[in-house]
């Protein structure tokens, strides 16, 4: 890499400057003005470099000087990130909280990870100087949480003959833990971190399909539209329909070994929120606490645009990362559509021609590349890991054709609709059953064969369809009303019903209906559908559809969900066994009426 | 270089000034720009190069010409100087005083863009104000530091309902060391008289600070006013621990201004002519609410947006929903059937709420019971669609029973006095004398202890 050069600035407008500095290239990064503000340069024009400002260019003045550092924008990976706050650029937050006081200054210069801490580094068995290691290759291991192990790889650009390996022992990240000869006999010190570029994905050896289903402890996302690890979802919705509380319940409840939250142009007070609640929360899996298994990038909307543009790029480096150490990892963005803007604010600036609402016409495929990088692969290795990334999309208006939304759409495995109609009825989660998809199912299909119950997947379109019939009934009703049903129409009604109130709707906010594990979701599933099926037949012999509807055994279904917990599902399924005999008795006495009438 | 003057002003074109070959000006500074009468005009510079240099000037360039037109820059950014001295003072968009006593001058000078509060020295807000106004505290409650915006339209009472949470607002149990922030952009003398009045009647003027640009003020300066406004709000919340409610009305113009700036610049515009920066432009505006960790006071904001046409889904109300913690809405047909505060309940939400209530803060039946009046008034709104159609008089029994709890809840539940300061227990009470109106049955999202407490209804009720 080049050595640092010196240019001057030429023309400042809100966060683009226009420097000139000889050899300056494209994602290079420099430091700007006295104030050292960080930039990156996205375009050249002759002798004129144009940088996107990371920090507010508030005071700078053309002609004040600006630094190459002829590298670009790179994170550090390495122990230290787990449970951290970072900004768009990767710097620790309450790291500056602590020497810079409430607010964000500008130009400030520290390290991404604590250099002063010292880690156990635990050496692989087996490894002897000597050694021929490739690329990728595992050195040893550091216990980051209790329930994370951090594997500290060789750098996937870097190979050889291992000269070097520490013994067991404390060390700081600045430590050489490892010495490798390369063929041009060059020798790399290896710490127990190092810097990638975000802009490059980090190789893997090969992609795989997906195999299971992430286990997200929602219902509506578990059971209806199935996302799998290694998955690429989507969850658009307008303002106030929960598109955060369904990226938060992911991050709490899912079966992911590293979680990475995004936040992306939103808001301070929700990135507050997972830093106070998440320590708070227990992992349904590991009984350990939620937050050593989560790490946080926040460029809130009140930041500089331009690093909210970076911050996807910082967290999907660090997801490869955890990646490609075999760990399952689901990242959140939230909201792609924030990240989306400051593209199309820094494509205004550069004067590039608007296609769509202003987007630049490179709107489509950036998105894929980003989505691109998530995905089941075999690591350098030979392990498994996963990305699962799922954006959030915020379309103006709640309008699904904006080019967001609609590019989005076509990249995307599984896609969780959120709806204003349900949210302002407090239906949540909000995910719209007809608007929304899953790819996925029949993958899905056999991990729940397998693990859960082989009816999952009848159930599952039973249910589905029923809500759909639910949907054209409505229509009906709401032309020449209800009168206008048969009985056995009107019974598919109130099965709808049920099943929107006793297994779509789940409350965030309730201990314990919050995390709903794959058995209760099924148990609760196949409950509501073996009422529908059995008070049809009921129907069907003459029951009143107002009375069965009312039956006081109706409020208790209703309530099931939040009555017993995920590993109640015995006295769930006691409780349906009573269900089923309160119908059973029902039948018989209805049975024998007609019998008698006949 | 403050000592300098330049007279060369190359182009003059809405609220926007060139001025050619002043070299080393920085980007944001303050400029000062002296007519040809001899008048002064503030700016601002958007756009510094080596050749050119574009100001933004706060009271428009009306009446300039290129000729007679000297700037002067400078040198600092826009501040406002902050003292305990600001309480009870009027100012305009840019900090000068309105209510003819002196400028402040001493204390220490602010850049009014701030920088933003580290997301890591944040406390999240989660003590509830109480309003006084039913679909408020029952069912959107605020808590302090949050910001939730009342979006309105032209016609409705939203100023009288701001009036009043300023008056009503109050942590329970807690006389408070507060202050109010009143931001006025873009209003009519009667609105802004109508505040000051409220002020001045409730015996709080000594607590306010106002800052007001008049309809007729120019528009360029209220993209300052939030700015300098909420710069007092941050140094009475941060510096003086006082817990500040910031009322800014009316947010509409001011993204309005934003526009005609953006053109005459020559931005690409997103939607409705709206530049692509407006939603990180109203972010950095309302991001200033919060509380901070170690620090007494707060800053809990209510901005008024008019939604022009009644359109939710406009881009000014459509990206402040993305940004702030909530909304109320008003509607007009509430208000057309002469419910005060016509408060829409079903597209209404406080993000905070679930944090800032129930059982060591109000009472624990709370989120349950707010949870039930949702699900009944949707189903209700289902019962009036169809009644709608088909009449009221053919509605099965049960959806009788939702229309005429929808009636009785618009009257008593939402609709109250404009001087009418209900705690939130009477609040859930009045709450509960509505929800015994249905049997037991079918209140499935409160508790049994709930319904065992509270539950009014009896067999008649079924």
């Amino acid at each position: 890499m080049s050595e640092a050069r010196v240019g001057r600035i030429i023309e400042i407008n809100g966060p683009i400057l226009r420097i000139n500095l000889a050899g300056a290239r494209n994602g290079e990064q420099v430091r700007i003005g006295s104030l050292d503000i960080v930039g990156e340069i996205i375009a050249l024009e002759g002798d004129i470099a144009i940088v996107q400002a990371y920090e507010s260019t508030e005071g700078l003045r053309p002609g004040e000087t600006v630094n190459g550092l002829g590298r670009p924008l790179t994170v550090e990976l390495g122990p230290g990130l787990l449970q951290g706050i970072f900004d768009g650029m990767q710097r620790p937050l309450t790291e500056i909280a602590r020497v810079a006081g409430d607010n964000i200054p500008r130009g400030l210069a520290i390290d991404s990870l604590d250099r002063k801490r010292e880690w156990t580094f635990l050496p692989c068995d087996g490894l002897e100087p000597g050694d021929t290691i490739g690329v990728g290759e595992l050195l040893g291991t550091v216990q980051e949480t209790e329930t994370i192990e951090h594997r500290i790889m060789v750098p996937p650009n870097v190979q050889g003959e291992l000269i070097d390996l520490a013994h067991v022992g404390e060390y700081t990240l600045e430590d050489t833990i490892a010495q490798i000869r390369d063929k041009n006999d060059q020798v790399h010190k290896l710490k127990l971190y190092h810097r990638w570029p975000v802009r490059i994905p980090r190789p893997y050896s090969r992609r795989d399909h997906g195999v299971e289903p992430l286990i997200t402890g929602q219902r509506i996302l578990d059971t209806f539209f199935p996302l799998l690890k290694g998955g690429k979802g989507a969850v658009p919705g307008p303002f106030g329909a929960g598109k955060t509380m369904v990226q938060q319940q992911v991050a709490r409840w899912s079966n992911a070994d590293i979680v990475i939250y995004v936040g992306c142009g939103e808001r301070g007070n929700e990135m507050v929120d997972v830093l106070e609640s998440f320590p708070q929360l227990q992992d349904p899996n590991t009984g350990r606490g939620m937050m050593e298994r989560t790490l946080l990038v926040a460029n809130t909307s009140n930041m500089p645009v331009v690093a909210r543009e970076a911050s996807v790029y910082v967290g999907m480096t660090i997801a490869e990362y955890f990646r490609d150490q075999g760990h399952d990892v689901v990242m959140l963005a939230d909201s792609t559509s924030r990240w989306a803007e400051a593209l199309r604010e820094v494509a205004g600036r550069l004067g590039h021609m608007p296609v769509e609402e202003g987007y630049p016409a490179y709107l489509g495929s950036r998105l894929a590349a980003v989505y691109e990088r998530a995905g089941r692969v075999q690591t350098l290795a030979g392990e498994r890991g996963s990305v699962t990334l799922i954006g959030a999309v915020s379309p103006p208006g709640g309008d699904f054709s904006e080019p967001v939304t609609s590019h989005t759409k076509e990249i995307i495995q599984t896609f969780w609709a959120l709806s204003k109609e349900l949210a302002d009825a407090r239906h949540y989660p909000s995910v719209d059953w007809v608007d929304s998809f899953s790819q996925d199912v029949s993958i899905a299909a056999g991990w729940w064969a397998e693990n859960i119950n082989g009816h999952w997947d009848k159930r599952r379109e039973e249910a589905l369809g029923l809500l759909a019939r639910d949907a054209e009934l409505s229509r009906i009703v709401n032309l020449v009303g209800p009168e206008a049903l048969s009985h056995e129409q009107q019974w598919e009604l109130e099965g709808a019903a049920l099943i929107k109130e006793a297994v779509l709707q789940q409350s965030a906010l309730d201990d314990v209906d919050s995390y709903c594990s794959p058995r209760k979701q099924f148990e609760l599933l196949e409950l509501v559908m073996q009422v529908f099926d059995r008070g049809k037949k009921l129907i069907e012999l003459g029951a009143p559809v107002q009375e069965l509807a009312e039956h006081p055994l109706m409020a208790r279904i209703r309530r099931a969900k939040s009555t017993w917990r995920s590993d109640e599902t015995d006295d769930l399924a006691e409780f349906a066994t009573e269900v089923y005999e309160t119908l059973a008795a029902l039948h018989s006495e209805y049975a024998s009426s007609q019998e008698a009438a006949s | 270089m403050s000592d300098v003057e330049y007279r060369r002003a190359t182009a003059a074109q809405g609220g926007l000034l060139v001025v050619s070959g002043v070299e080393s000006v920085a980007f944001g500074d303050r400029v000062r720009v002296r007519d040809h009468q001899g008048r002064t005009r503030n700016g601002q510079v958007i756009l510094a190069a080596e050749q050119e240099t574009l100001i933004q000037v706060f009271e428009g360039t009306d009446d300039i010409d290129l000729e007679n037109t000297w700037v002067r820059f400078l040198d600092q950014p826009l501040v406002l100087t902050v003292s305990p001295a600001l309480l009870g003072r009027v100012f305009n968009g840019i900090g000068e005083p309105r209510d003819g006593r002196p400028p402040i001058v001493e204390g220490e000078q602010r850049n009014v863009n701030g920088s933003a509060i580290n997301p890591a020295a944040r406390n999240y807000p989660r003590e509830f104000i109480q309003t006084g106004v039913s679909t408020i505290d029952g069912l959107n409650s605020l808590t302090r530091g949050q910001k939730l915006p009342i979006f309105s339209a032209s016609g409705l009472p939203h100023n009288r309902l701001a009036a009043q949470i300023v008056r009503q607002a109050r942590l329970p149990g807690e006389a408070g060391n507060f202050a109010i922030v009143f931001a006025a952009m873009g209003v009519s003398y009667a609105d802004a008289r109508f505040f000051e009045e409220s002020f001045a009647d409730s015996g709080v003027l000594g607590n306010v600070v106002m800052f007001v640009n008049h309809a007729d003020d120019p528009p360029v300066e209220r993209l300052a006013l939030p700015r300098v406004a909420l710069t007092a709000a941050e140094y009475l919340a941060f510096d003086l621990d006082r817990h500040v409610l910031v009322v800014m009305t009316d947010m509409t113009n001011y993204s309005e201004a934003l526009r005609e700036v953006a053109t005459a610049k020559g931005d690409v515009p997103a939607r409705k002519g709206y530049p692509g920066y407006l939603y990180s432009d109203l972010s950095e505006i309302y991001e200033r609410s919060g509380r901070i960790r170690d620090r007494h006071g707060s800053v809990t904001m209510v901005p008024v947006v008019t939604m022009p046409s009644d359109d939710i889904t406009h881009p000014i109300p459509d990206l402040t929903g993305y940004i702030t913690e909530g909304q109320i809405v008003l509607s007009r047909e509430l208000y057309n059937q002469g419910v005060y505060p016509p408060v829409d309940i079903a597209p209404s939400l406080s993000r905070l709420m679930k944090d800032g209530i129930g059982k060591d803060d109000t009472r624990e039946d709370h989120p349950r019971v707010a949870n039930q009046l949702y699900a009944l008034y949707a189903k209700a709104q289902e019962a009036r669609n169809l009644a709608s159609i088909i009449g009221a008089e053919e509605l099965s029994q049960r959806d009788q029973r939702y229309l005429e709890f929808a009636t009785e809840f618009d009257k008593h539940f939402v609709g109250q006095g404009e001087d009418e300061n209900r705690s939130i227990i009477e609040t859930l009470n009045i709450a509960w004398e509505l929800l015994s109106r249905f049997p037991r049955d079918a209140l499935t999202r409160v508790s049994e202890t709930d319904l065992a407490h509270y539950y009014r209804g009896g067999d008649e009720a079924a």
